[in-house]
């Protein structure tokens, strides 16, 4: 029993969306010009998203620009104590690449964290980072390694990206392009995932880099914040040990039916011990 | 030619497995009608109110909008209530309170997701324009979504007609021999428990299509149902749509129901009622969202259990005392599932010799609740093997040894329970020391010290589970307050060349039925399996049926099958010894051979099959021509499918996450057709189980009765990296009642495998109370006390 592949069925064509204007920028200049004639534009980058909540018209835009035909985006390149990676390169290839597992495993492996292999084929580092959801991974990672947000205008710190929920330095129309990464001494990445989204409940990146141990942390919070306690501690002694008793404030942490700010605080620490393990393993 | 390859109990790989994995399954996405239109609902937004106006003016004039019609619509053209198929009566004898349930709400809403009108487009997108500029007109009331504050004083009514929002007040067993043996008893163990709602997550989403032909006044309906007569029956004798002779419902390939699919719910009846009203077919497809809206949830009980025991162990009595959720109206079945589908098994595998039960069954400002993958029996063997496991604990004995001394002995069947039933047959001992043997249960101290010297918490866990499956008999149920009959039927068309039809009124919804029932027919008949083809899910083309649910479809519906094969095989015998020149009594039949006895002469059934429909040499003074029989099998009794499920788990004591590091289940499912489906099976209900133990909870708030879990992002489902392998084996006591010998094997995964897991996360961390699902911050909390 031989059974031909299907035909396209043309009306299957399901339109869920709200009616928008889809443009595909050559350029950046072209892109910031197609959004300052528009009505209520945005970006769109791997839509990972966006795309979902305009499918159920949570969202509504008059235009959408497509960053994906700009050249330039895309790519990781290695160049001695830091890594950049473009704007527009998927998670996937983020967790693939051979350069950046040599340089700073624990990114590779972060992205290898973030949600499922259809996501990170489509998802964008750029993309998470503009959208700065409080679960999201990356986040972690760029303030944890003290990374540099390029966008079209300037260069942001990571300590001066990260402002609230959903929230970030970026200014009106402004454009990620890419985003360094200086190469650290080791580090390593403990996620505690939502049993249900698979965001993370709790994220802790820790680093030792040039510019002494980082923690950040994601998920906890309303964005990603660092953990200066566990810093100081780890500085004098790099070993979980020292911040198996420092604890986070439960105060101004997430709460939700997954875990309330107590189990938050206390995931803090278990997570930070065992990133400082893995990255000292 | 029939072979051990193919023959019952063979490892036959699924017949339709083919189509489903190329992608040419045929479901409700891939089926679309000439000039059809498309359905999208107005649904509630608030969980109480009293509706006092709907304003369709703006979406009337929505491009592409055809038609916006409201539950006045629908009464005006004399559609009747939903209505629920069965009848439970009180204590006190009074009969349950059964409040209208039309298909589209009128005077009030009582639920989130409760459809309120319907918007017709040429498209989908312009009846979803259309749906969103429907304005309600509503007065919101407080609403009550939780079981046990919907019974309070002051608690927010629901329904008019009924006080106290209390449907019924059911009982069951010998309250006085309970009450006395609790009292006098050496030790009590009490229990307070809650069974988390669940939400049915079929892969396939619920859909319809609804047709009406002018010309000839049928209507045909398309819809994926667990049972397509059923959909019938319902909306003919009780909706009033039209007369079942003039109503065609087909049920195409189906993406999973779990139950969720057995019930007549609004969304249909509208499309095949709209498809008259706008004179176009009328499609429907439930978006991801409108599923957790508006399937028919599961479980949702809140009880109470005490077990009396005296100083050797032995069970003396068990009282039970259950709130069941039924949420806003009655759904098909509901109020079937929280009485006899469930309080009937709580004397479980145990001779216990008195139990007795209470339910009282509630409604609240919730998405109905109804029959989910075990239906009452899940809920059940949750309290029992739980209240069991916590006795041992207190008086300082083995769990496996507690349950091994109050089994009922192999010897003592038919066994008649304190709760109504007859188990027919079982060897309870025989599972449970199988399985403990699997599970290395003697060598679990050791793994414990192991897993401590680690800094972790191992724990063990065991569940004796027994269920009533093969839902039948039709008398029974008719005494119990069954709306319907509840046999199976089967036809059979062997062709001239030898070919056969079978028709069958289950229904799969991925089970592999096409797989199991041609083995039982070619099997008998000496064919291929692939020269018998299974036909089901259509009202014109099946005779009759009642479907697919309670682990039904092989115990009674295969048993139809075996019937109307063996008269198949009486009449070809005729023919045979007729051709052969000698009686019927002496002609034998096997691998597709009849052979005239004492000769050397045989015919092929192939050969009588043609002589059927070419009756030159045949005798027809005696009988009909042609090969074709058919069947309706009635059971004298449920099955009961029983076994021992054993879960050892490690648990995090800093992150409170559960390691399922290995589940043995030992299922005795009587006779087994196909091994590899039975195990199928297995697998999808243990990973149902561990999914309502660990992961999956439907949460209304309290203050708004919105639904806190409508989609993935919050309802988690289990994934494959949340299971482990399953160690899986069988133990064989054939069903005494049944030609078969099977007893069904759709839902005990789902019903031992919950207790197994929980009973393995209270021994790791020493705490009894734990609420489902629990999930790592319910399990961090357990164990640190109140944060």
């Amino acid at each position: 029993m031989d059974i031909p592949a299907r035909l396209p069925d043309p009306r299957k064509r399901e339109k869920k969306m709200y009616r928008f204007e889809y443009h595909k920028a050559t350029s950046l200049e072209d892109a910031a010009s197609k959004r300052s004639t528009a009505d209520d534009a945005t970006y769109l980058a791997g839509g990972m998203t966006l795309i979902p909540t305009l499918k159920q018209r949570l969202a509504s835009h008059s235009d959408l620009i497509d960053l994906a035909g700009i050249d330039g985006l895309a790519g990781i390149s290695v160049d001695g104590a830091v890594v950049t990676i473009g704007a527009m390169t998927c998670h996937a290839e983020v967790a693939a690449s051979a350069a950046l597992r040599d340089a700073i495993p624990a990114l590779a492996d972060l992205a290898g964290l973030i949600a499922d292999p259809a996501v990170r084929n489509r998802g964008t580092i750029g993309g998470s980072l503009a959208n700065s959801d409080p679960a999201a991974d990356y986040p972690a990672a760029v303030l944890g390694l003290g990374a540099t947000i390029v966008t079209d205008k300037r260069e942001i710190a990571a300590d001066d990206y990260f402002l609230d929920l959903f929230e970030t330095a970026l200014e009106e129309g402004e454009i990620i392009t890419a985003i360094k990464f200086p190469v650290p001494k080791r580090a390593a990445y403990e996620k505690f995932p939502n049993p249900a989204s698979r965001y993370a409940i709790v994220g802790v990146f820790v680093a030792e880099t040039e510019g002494g141990v980082r923690v950040a942390v994601t998920g906890a919070g309303p964005c990603a914040f660092r953990v200066s306690d566990m810093e100081a501690a780890l500085a004098g002694n790099f070993a979980p040990d020292a911040v198996a008793g420092i604890t986070v404030s439960a105060d101004d942490l997430n709460q939700d039916l997954h875990a309330s700010a107590a189990y938050r605080a206390s995931l803090v620490t278990t997570m930070a011990k065992r990133a400082v393990a893995k990255a000292a393993g | 030619m029939a072979d051990r390859e193919s023959g019952i109990g063979a490892r036959v790989l699924r017949k339709e497995d083919k189509r489903f994995l190329v992608g040419r399954g045929r479901y409700m996405d891939d089926i679309n009608r000439p000039r059809q239109v498309y359905a999208v609902f107005v649904r509630s937004q608030v969980a109480h109110g009293t509706l006092k106006g709907l304003d369709s003016g703006a979406a009337l004039e929505t491009d592409g909008v055809i038609a916006v019609l409201t539950g006045e619509d629908v009464a005006a053209d004399g559609l009747g209530s939903l209505p629920c198929g069965w009848t439970i009566h009180s204590k006190d004898g009074a009969e349950m309170k059964t409040p209208a349930h039309p298909a589209l709400a009128i005077g009030k809403v009582r639920y989130v997701g409760e459809p309120v009108a319907v918007v017709i487009g040429e498209t989908l997108e312009a009846a979803r324009d259309g749906a969103e500029l429907v304005e309600l007109d509503i007065d919101e009331l407080p609403p009550v979504t939780d079981v046990v504050a919907a019974l309070e004083q002051g608690a927010p009514g629901i329904h008019d007609d009924v006080p106290g929002n209390e449907c019924y007040h059911w009982g069951l067993g010998d309250e006085e021999a309970v009450d006395k043996a609790i009292d006098a008893a050496h030790h009590v163990t009490r229990l307070e428990l809650r069974n988390n709602r669940l939400a049915p997550n079929a892969m396939e989403t619920r859909a319809a299509i609804g047709e009406y032909d002018p010309v000839d006044g049928m209507y045909t309906l398309h819809v994926n149902s667990q049972n397509p007569h059923l959909h019938r029956l319902v909306l003919a004798a009780f909706v009033e749509l039209a007369p079942e002779h003039k109503l065609r419902v087909i049920s195409p390939d189906v993406g999973g129901g779990f139950g969720s699919k057995i019930f007549i719910y609004s969304e249909e009846t509208v499309c095949a009622w709209a498809a008259r009203r706008v004179g176009r077919p009328v499609k429907w497809t439930a978006t991801r969202s409108e599923a957790f809206l508006a399937d028919a949830h599961g479980r949702d009980h809140a009880s109470t259990a005490e077990l009396a025991l005296d100083k050797e162990g032995n069970f003396l009595a068990l009282r039970v005392r259950t709130k069941a959720n039924m949420g806003a109206y009655l759904s098909t079945f509901a109020a079937a599932v929280p009485t006899w589908l469930y309080g009937t098994l709580l004397a479980g595998q145990y001779k216990t010799p008195a139990v007795h039960v209470e339910v009282r069954a509630v409604f609240t400002n919730t998405s109905p609740v109804d029959a989910y993958r075990g239906a009452g029996r899940p809920e059940a063997a949750f309290l029992l093997e739980r209240i069991v496991e916590k006795a041992a604990r207190e008086i300082g004995m083995d769990p496996a040894e507690l349950r091994r001394r109050n089994l009922i002995p192999k010897d003592a069947f038919p066994y008649q329970t304190p709760v109504a039933l007859v188990y027919d047959t079982g060897d309870y001992e025989a599972s449970l020391d199988k399985a403990l043997d699997m599970a290395d249960y003697a060598g679990f101290a050791a793994r414990r010290a192991e897993s401590e010297a680690r800094g972790m918490k191992r724990g063990i866990g065991l569940s004796c589970y027994i269920e009533a499956c093969g839902l039948a008999p039709s008398q029974l149920a008719g005494e119990l307050g069954a709306g319907i009959g509840l046999f199976e039927s089967a036809e059979i068309r062997v062709n001239a060349t030898g070919g056969v039809k079978v028709f069958t009124g289950t229904q799969s919804t991925g089970q592999g039925h096409e797989t199991t029932f041609a083995q039982l027919v070619a099997d008998r008949l000496g064919l291929d399996m692939d020269e018998v083809e299974i036909v089901h899910g259509d009202t014109d083309r099946v005779q009759y049926g009642l479907g697919t649910y309670g682990s039904r479809s092989l115990s009674v519906g295969g048993s139809a099958i075996h019937m109307a094969t063996e008269k198949i095989v009486e009449k070809a015998r005729k023919i045979a010894a007729h051709m052969m020149e000698t009686t019927a009594d002496d002609v034998d039949f096997t691998q597709g051979l009849f052979t005239a006895k004492g000769t050397n002469k045989s015919m092929h059934f192939k050969e009588v099959a043609f002589s059927a429909y070419v009756p030159h040499n045949y005798p027809l003074d005696e009988l009909e021509p042609g090969l074709h029989e058919s069947a309706y099998y009635d059971p004298e009794n449920f099955t009961y499918p029983a076994g021992t499920h054993i879960c050892e788990v490690e648990v995090d004591p800093e992150t409170g996450v559960v390691d399922i590091l290995a589940f043995t289940a030992v299922d005795d499912f009587g006779r087994i057709i196909n091994p590899t489906i039975v195990e199928g099976q297995v697998h999808g209900g243990v990973a149902q189980g561990i999914g309502q133990a660990m992961l999956e909870h439907c949460i209304y708030d309290d203050e708004s009765g919105q639904l806190v879990t409508g989609s993935y992002m919050d309802y988690a489902m289990p994934r494959a990296d949340d299971l482990p392998d399953f160690t899986l084996a069988f133990t064989e006591t054939p069903c005494t009642h049944n030609p078969l010998g099977a007893k069904g094997c759709g839902e005990a995964g789902a019903i031992g495998s919950t207790p197994a897991l929980i009973n393995a996360i209270t021994s790791a961390i020493g705490h009894e109370n734990i609420a489902m699902p629990a999930t790592p911050l319910a399990v961090w909390r357990a164990m640190r006390g109140a944060e």
